[in-house]
């Protein structure tokens, strides 16, 4: 299993187009994808799990890949993270 | 056999056109007890590709008709399909409890839309509970075997009969096709009746009745100038229609020969004729009907109509595409308005007992300063492409007002430190659309450049009366003379201080208004763009020493709001 942390720095946190752009990344492989947040986790290939977590500025999140391609699945994501200014 | 119903004139011009319904066909259905799941998991995955099969070509057509932007509500609704939380969801729960899938889709989406509509202090979840409200009626639709109305592929000429139009239902309509708007609910100041003005098609609102009245691709006849609307008219109704249809066209030639002149009345005085804008892209209709200014760029639309808070860059793109094509006419730029009605889904803010009366415009960008500093910085950077001239919306004190100038020179001394060009002759000015300013607008004259009245809110602010609240809309008088007198007092007071005052509510644009300004002296008059060339008609009718003795009546004999509308019928006449 791979997993990564991250400090949200966006203004307006994972809200729309950079949660559109995270599942799109997510989705793109076998492996089960989760975000966590405040003890919670959803799939990360889910728009609205994504969404109804409300992640805001400052919160820490950590994702998880589990499967085959674990380890390109979280590269994707950290890419897509830090692209779209999530987290430095 | 016709019949006839009437509801409140929206928008100007006359249709003639079959009608199509914008009316949901009913989706209801029974819970069933199902045997074999596996068949029914398949017709509910036929449903989902169906739908979203509907969405690639309502994508593609909005695409087409109406630009990227729109059609991106569509990828939301095809992510919402492809989301293994959902249909996974509603397959699970069909094998599970050997349910039908009708029932199973609307279990599930109950419960995401509880979910969102429960976080209340998050108004973009509020909305995304409504994108699943509408991919649910769709895939619902599929496995009913109804249709669904698809108003992106219109692709004749039409009248859109609908209960009311959503923001979301007039995106997708395509104004080649779409002439005219009629609807059961809604007013003047409704989204409907703004977008068919913006639209140029007539649109009768708020007629209770006309889904009930008419069928799909029925005829129908829309008077969007007196409020009528006929339901198969006669021969002789819509030789009638045409012939209004007709008159109304040649009005509007007559008025396009204004295009080019300036905005001067019968006895020689000038006025400034001015557009309101809200993005860029109404930019078209301000030099389509001559505007000499535009009065007011509601700058708002850039933060609503993003996922997060408009960049530095993204802001002054808007500003620049606006000044320069302008230039050399001025812009009044208003600094963020939103709160009260208007509500930012990535900032939420406190819900409010009195929206109208608490945290909004300049309140919010005295108290986050980072926000009002980014526009300001924008603003400034776009000033040397124009005439740049920048507006405080709701000031009820000088101390407000000073405080923003005094942002506004901190951010100017940084940007000029820095190197960057910033014109040096960009005037500051405020709204006037709350009473306290209006009262004291002789102090107020000593410190801003110019006035712009805001009549909506300084109207609602005047007489207490929500203007949104349908019980208490009589007292929506913009003649009333204690309106009138406030309205005096400003440009009285601007004057005296050698200052310009503008108005840029409804009411600038209204025939029975314009008379009463020109006689109490308003400089300015900014209005939707539709009505710009219609305003200079008037004006060039009207001499300004008659309408300074009605004026001096309506302020000082009148007691009432329908006595002076009366009073400039009768002053005004035919003209």
């Amino acid at each position: 299993m791979e997993t990564r942390e991250y400090n949200v720095i966006a203004a307006s946190g994972i809200h729309a187009r950079p949660a559109t752009l995270l599942v799109q990344a997510a989705s793109k492989f076998t492996s089960d994808v989760n975000l966590e947040y405040k003890g919670k986790s959803v799939n990360l290939k889910s728009i609205m799990g994504v969404m109804s977590l409300g992640v805001g500025q400052g919160a820490d999140v950590k994702i998880t890949a589990e499967g085959d391609d674990e380890a390109d699945a979280i590269a994707a994501i950290d890419e897509a993270m830090k692209k779209e200014g999530l987290a430095e | 056999m016709s019949k006839e119903l009437k509801g409140i004139a929206a928008s100007d011009g006359v249709a003639v056109a079959k009608a199509y319904m914008l009316v949901e066909p009913d989706l209801s259905f029974t819970k069933k007890a199902i045997d074999d799941t596996d068949t029914e998991v398949s017709r509910f995955k036929k449903a989902v590709a169906d739908s979203n099969d509907d969405l690639q070509v309502v994508r593609a057509k909005a695409k087409e008709s109406l630009g990227e932007e729109e059609a991106q509500v569509f990828d939301a609704h095809m992510m919402i399909l492809a989301d293994p939380e959902f249909t996974g969801a509603i397959e699970t729960k069909i094998s599970d409890e050997k349910v039908n899938a009708e029932q199973a889709l609307s279990d599930v989406s109950q419960t995401f839309i509880a979910t969102f509509e429960a976080m209340t202090d998050n108004a973009y979840m509020q909305e995304r509970a409504g994108d699943v409200r509408d991919v649910t009626k769709r895939v619902m639709s599929h496995l009913l075997g109804k249709k669904l109305p698809n108003p992106a592929l219109i692709n004749e000429e039409v009248v859109v009969v609908a209960h009311d139009l959503t923001p979301s239902d007039t995106a997708q309509l395509n104004k080649k096709f779409v002439k005219g708007f009629v609807t059961d609910i809604g007013g003047r100041t409704a989204h409907s009746a703004i977008m068919a003005r913006s639209l140029e098609i007539p649109a009768v609102v708020g007629t209770d009745s006309v889904t009930t009245s008419v069928k799909d691709g029925q005829l129908i006849a829309v008077d969007g100038l007196t409020g009528e609307v006929v339901v198969d008219p006669s021969e002789e109704q819509q030789a009638d229609f045409n012939k209004q249809a007709k008159t109304f066209a040649d009005e509007k030639a007559e008025w396009a020969k204004l295009k080019t002149s300036p905005s001067v009345t019968a006895d020689g005085k000038h006025f400034t004729v001015a557009a309101n804008i809200g993005t860029p892209k109404d930019l078209d209709g301000v030099l389509d009907n001559g505007a000499e200014a535009v009065g007011l760029y509601r700058t708002e639309f850039l933060y609503m109509d993003s996922s997060e808070l408009p960049s530095e860059d993204d802001q002054f793109e808007a500003y620049k595409k606006v000044l320069e094509t302008m230039n050399p006419k001025p812009v009044v730029v208003r600094t963020m308005d939103i709160g009260g009605d208007k509500k930012l889904p990535y900032m939420p803010l406190p819900e409010e007992m009195n929206p109208f009366l608490g945290y909004r415009a300049i309140r919010i960008s005295l108290d986050r300063q980072e926000i009002f500093r980014t526009q300001l910085r924008a603003l400034l950077r776009a000033s040397e492409f124009g005439k740049l001239r920048i507006m405080f919306p709701m000031i009820a004190t000088i101390q407000e007002f000073e405080a923003a100038k005094k942002v506004f020179t901190e951010e100017k001394d940084k940007l000029v430190a820095d190197g960057v060009k910033v014109a040096d002759d960009i005037q500051l000015g405020i709204m006037i659309e709350i009473p306290a300013a209006a009262v004291l607008a002789d102090q107020f004259a000593k410190h801003v450049d110019f006035f712009s009245i805001g009549t909506n809110d300084l109207i609602q602010y005047s007489m207490a009366a929500d203007r949104g609240n349908d019980r208490v809309s009589y007292l929506y008088q913009p003649y009333n003379p204690s309106i009138l007198r406030l309205v005096k007092h400003t440009i009285d007071s601007a004057h005296k201080e050698g200052k310009w005052v503008g108005m840029c509510g409804e009411a600038a644009g209204d025939p029975i208004m314009v008379p009463l300004l020109l006689g109490l002296g308003l400089d300015e008059y900014s209005m939707s763009a539709t009505s710009v060339l219609k305003v200079r008609s008037l004006m060039k009718k009207l001499s300004t020493a008659d309408m300074q003795v009605m004026a001096e009546k309506a302020v000082n004999e009148s007691i009432s709001n329908d006595d002076n509308k009366a009073l400039v019928e009768k002053t005004v006449g035919n003209k």
